[in-house]
């Protein structure tokens, strides 16, 4: 890779630290994912124009560059050790709507809160959320993130038309999911940033009456219960997802809160909402401080939590108004929620099994029950079908996530998971993964070598690396 | 890279036969086989150490190294990161060499001085230039409590351990900024080869504890431990008695 560094640069021979500009130590930082796990330092280059991010591109040195932007993934895929970590979060145009079509063009560094805000004067939503809208469109696209709507809407990459892709030999090409680079499309889809820089996407959004949910809600007494309801009917909602107790053992282990609903026309608001019916209606509440110890989060504060949670659920209710925050993200009511695990930091463990595996599945529930680590973000959905994408994680089947805070055997207990995970079949989810091994991912992505030769071709020298591509050997 | 719950992925020891450094690899194979790269003078105990690793799971490589050849040790360090990062170096050859015999005999002394301290030196330098471009990584260095005063019966192997970990204990905030952490470890007496035939000393560890206490301190970025915890306190003490008492403490 070391040939690749522009001719002209006045730095030469093979210590040279700052490929980039003279300067450029003072941006020196470490990172980490939300996770706080495992930091490392890069060079942090904030841009603002596409001359400036292909400039940044063609003269990467040695260790590569890699796209962030706002660090919502868990592990290490938007971290860069030694090399450039471009912050995208200052490309944040929306470029143009076509209300009628339903079509927004933005800027790979939009987030999908500003993007949010901006649509829904038009009565137009994002396709796909995922449990926070502080993540940007880029990073949406790279990690082909999904929500509670993935049994009916697949995952964020089913809605793009068209991206703009910055590739290694410093171009931008503009790549749809059927035209002639579509493979390159589909390698960037959940390509974790490793086949350019996304600069650009346009995006199909559905259209709503409201910002609200009908929601329906349904307590359950065990696991069992729970698939049995999620099996009879996700198909009736568009929206579907399960928290469950992961600390609950014997009979009432599994035992979860469901709740399922549809967008909410304006006939189904109270009078005093149907005024402003597409208003934005997302509070937060306050932004944590970093003062949290470590062990804060334990087995006792969470069986509290837990039990707490469960019992205030109603067993069943139907058809209740739910806002933005209620309904999708009421992790977003605290910002930077993270920081409560302490300066340890936590993983989150998301995994999914095709139906059939309901076996591997519960297993998997009772190790993690009966293992003394402790999770709160405890969510379960059914998926629907995947998409084309070769790194995509979505697959039909069951999905599980845990949030855990890092504690000793903890790496023990994830690497037994993963062994059942993959003896069923099933996969983890690398916008999650933060500790499993090169050879377990190769065997959960029977198509990787196939996304590896559209990389290969695209980046022929690796400039794209990430801590990520370095411990997985992506 | 060394993830989230504390699995590196490559190790790289200094030192290839000794006891500590080989129980701190076992210890990571343990939880996970990875890349390891012994560095030591060829010689039977080094494929030993090899083989024994291997049985693990892990891929390990050895690597032609001599403490006191400091010319060649850039080239160790560049062949080790050659087939890709170093997650954890660990530094941890040295002599301890016959302290009446280091201080009478000009060629004792300079063997001890350049193994333990001019060695360390060297090959702390061609580290850091790869770890500071790398961005990420441990670096443990090896030291000894006997490096904190110096006592009579060993002052010469002593003085080198000065000046080793003052070196390393230095660079720990030189490579700060790059995100590579060093840890210094001064372990007491320790049973092994080096210390075979001696009266162990209050304190004493095995190989196995002193690994503990360098794998917890790499987990938690720990810049200075000492093995076991308690000499820490012991040492602080005896920085501070009066020599007139100092010299009384039996050897």
């Amino acid at each position: 890779m070391r040939g690749t560094r522009a001719p002209g640069n006045a730095r030469s021979g093979p210590y040279t630290l700052a490929p980039v500009e003279a300067g450029i130590n003072d941006l020196r930082r470490p990172l980490t994912g939300w996770g706080r796990t495992a930091p490392t330092t890069a060079h942090v280059l904030p841009v603002s124009g596409l001359d400036e991010l292909s400039r940044a591109v063609r003269e990467a040195g040695e260790r590569g560059i890699i796209a962030r932007g706002l660090g919502r993934s868990y592990g290490d895929p938007a971290q860069n050790a030694g090399g450039v970590v471009v912050d995208m979060t200052g490309l944040n145009r929306i470029q143009g709507v076509d209300a009628d079509a339903g079509l927004v063009t933005v800027d790979a560094g939009v987030s999908l809160d500003a993007l949010m805000r901006r649509m829904l004067p038009y009565g137009l939503w994002i396709p796909v959320l995922p449990g926070t809208r502080q993540v940007t469109v880029g990073g949406a696209i790279a990690s082909d993130i999904h929500g509670k709507n993935h049994h009916k809407d697949g995952s964020f990459g089913n809605h793009v038309k068209a991206l703009d892709l910055l590739t290694a030999d410093g171009e931008i090409r503009t790549l749809t999911p059927d035209g002639p680079e579509s493979e390159l499309f589909w390698a960037t889809v959940g390509g974790m940033g490793l086949t350019g820089i996304i600069t650009r996407a346009t995006i199909q959004l559905k259209r709503v009456e409201t910002a609200y949910f009908l929601v329906d809600t349904d307590r359950t007494a065990n696991l069992d219960e729970l698939m049995e309801l999620l099996t009879a009917g996700d198909d009736d909602y568009t929206y579907s997802v399960a928290w469950f107790d992961s600390m609950a053992t014997g009979a009432s282990m599994g035992r979860a809160i469901l709740t399922r609903g549809w967008s909410a026309k304006v006939a189904d608001l109270p009078k005093k909402l149907r005024d402003d019916p597409l208003g934005f209606n997302a509070p937060q509440l306050f932004t944590a401080p970093p003062i949290f110890p470590n062990g804060l989060v334990n087995r006792f504060t969470i069986r509290a939590f837990n039990e707490l949670w469960y019992r205030k659920a109603p067993k069943s209710r139907r058809n209740e108004v739910q806002n933005i925050t209620q309904f999708f993200h009421p992790l977003d009511l605290v910002g930077e929620w993270n920081r409560v695990y302490g300066s340890n930091g936590f993983l989150q463990y998301q995994f999914v099994v095709p139906f059939g595996a309901e076996d591997t599945f519960r297993r998997c529930i009772e190790k993690i029950s009966s293992s003394g680590h402790v999770s709160f973000l405890n969510v379960l959905k059914r998926f629907g079908e995947g998409n084309r994408a070769p790194l995509s994680f979505p697959t039909p089947g069951w999905t599980l996530t845990v949030d855990i805070p890092i504690g000793p055997r903890l790496g023990q207990l994830c690497d037994e998971l993963d062994e059942l995970v993959l003896d069923a079949g099933g996969r983890l989810y690398l916008a999650k993964e933060s500790r499993t091994s090169a050879a377990t991912l190769q065997r959960m992505y029977p198509r990787l070598d196939e996304w590896r030769k559209v990389r290969a071709a695209v980046d022929p020298n690796g400039i794209f690396s990430s801590d990520l591509s370095r411990r997985l050997a992506l | 890279m060394i993830d989230a719950v504390g699995n590196p992925q490559s190790l790289f020891l200094l030192g290839g036969t000794s006891e500590i450094g080989l129980a701190i690899a076992e210890r990571y194979a343990a939880r996970r086989p990875l890349r390891i790269v012994l560095a030591g003078r060829p010689s039977p105990r080094l494929d030993e150490a090899a083989a024994r690793l291997r049985a693990t799971g892990s891929t390990v490589t050895t690597l032609p190294f001599d403490a006191r050849k400091p010319e060649t040790h850039a080239d160790v360090v560049e062949k080790a990161f050659a087939e890709g990062d170093i997650d954890i170096t660990v530094v941890a050859f040295g002599l301890l060499g016959d302290n009446e015999k280091a201080w009478t005999d000009v060629e004792a002394a300079r063997e001890l001085a350049e193994a333990n301290y001019v060695g360390a030196v060297t090959v702390g330098v061609a580290l850091a230039d790869r770890l500071r471009r790398q961005g990420h990584g441990s670096l443990v260095a090896l030291s000894s409590v006997a490096g904190e005063r110096a006592r009579r019966s060993n002052f010469v192997y002593g003085s080198t351990k000065a000046g080793m970990d003052a070196f390393y204990y230095g660079l720990t905030d030189a490579l700060r900024p790059y995100g590579v952490h060093v840890t210094v470890v001064r372990p007491g007496f320790v049973h092994t080869k080096m210390t075979a035939g001696m009266k162990p000393a209050p304190l004493a560890q095995t190989p196995e504890q002193v690994a503990d206490v360098v794998v917890d301190a790499v987990r938690h970025h720990k810049e200075l431990v000492w093995a076991p915890a308690a000499f820490r306190w012991v040492m602080s003490v005896l920085r501070h008695l009066p020599r007139a008492i100092f010299r009384r403490i039996p050897a």
